[in-house]
């Protein structure tokens, strides 16, 4: 497995390490290099003789094409290649879940930025001329952009397949169930962006002998290398991909977006080719949070318990599948939240529409349920006149309860243990408002007032999810270890194909293998297919799986060592690895040094956590093999007048089994809530008739600095069983709960009813109507330039 | 165009720069700086930042030829090869590194911010970098950085 070709660019090297143990905090050891700004990224690759590539994108959400022109794009001096669907030289179409994506568009494109051409050039700019010549003739239709109309009988399918691309139906205890106290809602969420800083980017490069090395940001390598091998009609071993530094991803980077092209494109030209999106592109380019409606129906006794959670889920997938079954099994298994519930009907469906392919991201299907359940369960607790965390408590799911999906609750699930903790901790103090430094009220400078109209409100949501993949799906993981001496020293040198995306998981490895083998010195070699698939960096699951991987390769090498000493020394008692050697109690047996005499161990273990099964008609099964939780408590203040808002505080409880690293289990907390934040209050992509409106950093709205609050956080280590170390994953709770508990502050502060997401400032100042739109006026653009384009 | 600055210290020449190149592109492309990042290129991110003859710019809104002989100082240039300077120390110690694409303009930012106030409140350092978006670490670690490198005096090689 390891004697294939040389790679054709050189990789870099993260320096070993001394990483620490399990449990401590240690700079990570690609900090260094990425504060002085020489951490490679996949944007930073650069070659003697690289071309540029750049993508030409569909301006229609819904078209036929009739015909690509590239005759004179092609004649263009520094062009070197323009390549179209007919140059797609294997399957030419792709997708994780479901093939259903052209790599180049023929005869349709059924979502706005849809590629269709691509070209190679010696300069971006070049590129991007050339894109304007390439002539389309399109047959402009009606787009399908609302997934209820979707789902009509009579409207136009969009995949042979028809428009549902899935549906996930629960049937838990009685569905006819009744109750005395019954409360109602519709909830909206709108499309979120991962709004990952790196762009997309990477670089194709030929190896002269029909294969090419990709170097490439992702979150999965190799499942880009099957697709990439399918469609390029090439042995997988010929198709081989490097991590390349990786600019955050939190689901955006699970799809291929520039690497089929890259390599396409430098397969053709016989040249290196890089790849880059601009932040324009780059909303084009990967998939965004699935928008949603959902309606709920909660009956409870009159003492509060609830009886039933009768939901409809509405997932907008866009035009093409990505990981939309993956989201709608998640929102119907979670949609009830982390409670008892004896009886449920939810039905969860995924529509195929002419708006942008949706997929993962941080917290995918769990996040949308979370904020209609939670919702529900206030409006409840007010109809029910009970404090709204005690109803909580009082129905929170236990061990040994059914899941409305018929699995049963494992151990541990602390739901009741950490609405208590969000309970109990200390609230922010509370400051006087009028004559505060205007830059801590709502808007900051931006606000006009002394603070009159400022309210303060406080909200607790709960929510969890699954970790790691379900249903049936063969999720493990591959990882070496390689003990050997250098330079007198002992060194672990692990090697999988998992990617870092910034979550720190190289740094875990390191000290998962520093813990395991008692060696200070750990290199963790780049991430590449040389070695077996570590599965995919998302759904909270690289600390468990690959994490376990390691631990368990780490095992085998410490095996193989004890074995030598048994044989060399004769020793039959119990063995122990520590400073660099091997001891039996307090005595000192061998060093490393010694034992190995220039020699190494290398070991290859694949890691499997226990099965998962899919769920059967009635929606019941074992589908998921371990659950994490978090509780929030937002305190926020609002301006009622102006509708704006300052998340004063954060407080979370979460259990994380075990706490391997705490400067990076809370940098997961931290920028896990802000994404939660952002959700609340600002962050969504704007679509009109199917056309994205706001695909700039200009106008899509991330929280900065002065958005975020301080998180005040609480971490439970409650083992789980089955784990490596007992450890949960950890990285998406915090986006989960976070964003209802934001809300239900807003409308403590507001009384308000906030029933969408983002809550944008003029519902929060009471402004219901939408701003009334003048009819158009002779000279005035808008409606008529449109007119003129079809 | 010809393209002549002075940059970390020393003079540099761009050769055959197309005009509506930005100084971002330049520095990445053509002068092997990398270092300054490309998560926007329209002013929204900060993660370009650089100093032009000692203020702090995005070098993604300046053309390349707005550069000419001026004194650009970036990432790269705040601390010898091997060393760090206290801004970046402390950036790796507090944690406040997680993908690091929002790094090196955070550091060029925060490197200006305490040249000119040695001991910023918290309100002043959220606003002094209200302009460098992080998507990673929802930002407490990086103020726990900068007040890191405050407390070390964060001043030296600039
Ligand atoms: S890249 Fe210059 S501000 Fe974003
Ligand atoms: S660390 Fe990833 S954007 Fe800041």
């Amino acid at each position: 497995m390891k004697s294939e070709s040389a790679p054709t660019r050189e990789r870099p090297i993260i320096p070993a390490s001394n990483p620490g143990r399990i449990g401590e905090s240690r700079p990570r050891a690609d900090g260094v290099p990425k504060v002085k700004g020489e951490f490679e990224y996949s944007s930073d690759l650069w070659m003697d003789g690289m071309l540029w590539g750049a993508t030409l994108r569909s301006p229609h959400p819904h078209a036929n094409i009739w015909s690509i022109d590239a005759t004179e794009a092609e004649g263009m001096p520094g062009v070197h290649a323009v390549l179209t669907h007919e140059d797609v030289p294997g399957r030419k179409v792709y997708g994780m879940e479901v093939p259903d994506q052209p790599v180049l568009a023929w005869e349709h494109v059924r979502y706005e930025g849809e590629p269709i051409a691509i070209v190679a050039a010696d300069h971006p700019e070049t590129a991007r001329r050339a894109l304007e010549k390439i002539a389309v003739d399109y047959e402009v239709l009606d787009p399908v952009t609302d997934p209820e109309e979707a789902l009509k009988e009579d409207t136009p399918k969009l995949h042979l397949s028809g428009n549902v691309l899935k549906e996930v139906h629960i049937k838990h205890g009685d569905v006819n169930a009744t109750a005395e106290v019954v409360v109602s809602g519709e909830y909206e969420i709108g499309m979120q962006d991962q709004a990952f800083l790196g762009p997309e980017s990477g670089m194709a490069v030929p190896d002269g002998r029909g294969g090419v090395d990709l170097y490439i940001s992702t979150q999965w390598l190799h499942i880009d290398r099957d697709q990439i091998a399918e469609s390029l009609d090439l042995p997988p071993e010929d198709v081989r991909l490097t991590l390349s530094g990786v600019g955050g991803a939190f689901g955006g980077r699970e799809d291929l977006s520039m690497q089929l092209h890259s390599c396409m494109l430098a397969l053709d030209t016989g040249r290196p080719v890089k790849m880059m999106y601009n932040r324009e592109e780059s909303f084009y380019g990967h998939v965004h949070r699935h928008p949603c409606k959902m309606e709920y129906e909660h009956g409870a006794d009159k003492e509060g318990n609830l009886v039933y959670v009768n939901a409809r889920l509405v997932f907008d997938g866009g035009a093409y599948a990505s990981s939309s079954n993956a989201v709608c099994l998640n929102a119907g298994t979670f949609a009830c939240g982390p409670y008892n519930v004896p009886n449920a009907k939810i039905d969860s469906f995924m529509l195929y529409t002419n708006n942008p392919p949706c997929g993962a991201m941080r917290g995918f299907g769990a996040v949308q349920v979370c904020f209609a359940h939670e919702t529900q369960m206030d409006k409840l607790a007010k109809e029910l006149g009970m404090n709204p965390l005690e109803l909580r408590i009082k129905n929170a799911m236990k061990p040994g309860d059914k899941f409305p999906f018929g699995q049963t609750v494992p151990e541990p699930a602390p739901v009741a243990e950490i609405l208590e903790r969000v309970k109990n901790m200390p609230m922010p103090e509370e400051e006087e408002i009028m004559g505060r430094d205007l830059r801590r009220l709502p808007g900051g400078v931006s606000n006009v007032t002394h603070g009159e109209g400022v309210k303060r409100g406080v909200g607790y949501a709960v929510g969890y999810k699954n970790i790691g993949f379900s249903a049936g799906f063969d999720d493990y993981s591959t990882a070496s270890i390689t003990l050997s001496v250098e330079d007198g020293e002992p060194l672990i040198r692990v090697h999988t194909a998992a990617a870092e995306v910034g979550q720190g998981g190289i740094t875990l490895q390191a000290q998962i293998s520093r813990t395991e083998l008692g060696v200070e010195k750990v290199a963790v070699l780049p991430a590449d297919t040389r070695i077996g698939s570590a599965g995919s960096t998302s759904a909270s699951r690289q600390s468990y799986v690959t994490g376990g991987a390691v631990k368990m390769a780490c095992e085998a090498v410490k095996e193989k060592v004890f074995e030598k000493v048994r044989e060399e020394f004769g020793e039959n008692g119990e063995l122990s690895m520590e400073d660099g050697g091997v001891s039996a109690g307090d005595r000192r047996i061998v060093s490393l040094a010694d034992l190995l005499d220039g020699d190494e161990i290398e070991e290859t273990v694949v890691y499997r956590h226990k099965p998962t099964y899919p769920l059967d008609e009635n929606g019941q099964g074992d589908a998921h093999f371990q659950f994490a939780f978090a509780a929030h408590r937002a305190v926020v203040e609002v301006d009622e007048e102006l509708g704006l808002v300052r998340v004063v505080e954060i407080a979370t409880a979460q259990d994380v089994g075990k706490v391997m690293n705490p400067q990076s289990l809370e940098g997961q907390i931290q920028g896990g809530v802000a994404q939660g934040l952002g959700l609340a209050l600002l962050e969504e992509i704007q679509m009109k008739d199917g056309k994205v409106q706001n695909a700039s950093f200009t106008d899509y709205l991330l929280p900065t600095i002065f958005d975020m609050p301080p998180v005040r956080m609480e971490v439970l280590e409650l083992a789980d069983p089955d784990a490596p170390y007992g450890l949960k994953g950890v990285g998406e709770p915090p986006t989960i709960s976070s964003t209802p508990a934001i809300v239900a502050a807003l409308r403590d502060a507001t009384g308000r009813e906030l029933n969408r997401v983002p809550v944008k400032p003029e519902r929060l100042a009471g402004i219901e109507e939408e701003p009334v739109r003048r009819a158009p006026q002779p000279g005035s653009c808008g409606p008529v330039a449109e007119r003129s384009e079809s | 165009m010809k393209l002549n600055c002075k940059i970390n210290g020393e003079f540099r020449e761009a050769e055959g720069v197309w005009e509506g190149e930005s100084l971002l592109y330049v520095l990445r492309e053509r002068l092997d700086l990398p270092g300054s990042k490309n998560a926007c290129e329209q002013g929204e991110c900060g993660s370009c930042s650089v100093y032009m003859d000692g203020t702090l710019v995005c070098s993604c809104l300046v053309l390349a030829g707005q550069a000419e002989g001026r004194d650009i100082v970036t990432v790269e240039g705040l601390a010898d090869e091997d060393e760090l300077h206290p801004v970046q120390e402390s950036f790796v110690e507090a944690g406040a590194v997680q993908c690091g694409f929002c790094t090196p303009g955070l550091i060029v930012a925060t490197h200006d911010l305490l040249e000119r106030n040695a001991e910023p409140s918290d309100a002043e350092i959220r606003e002094a970098l209200a302009g460098n978006l992080c998507r990673c670490t929802g930002y407490e670690k990086i103020l726990d950085a900068v007040k890191l490198a405050a407390g070390k005096n964060g001043k030296g090689a600039s």
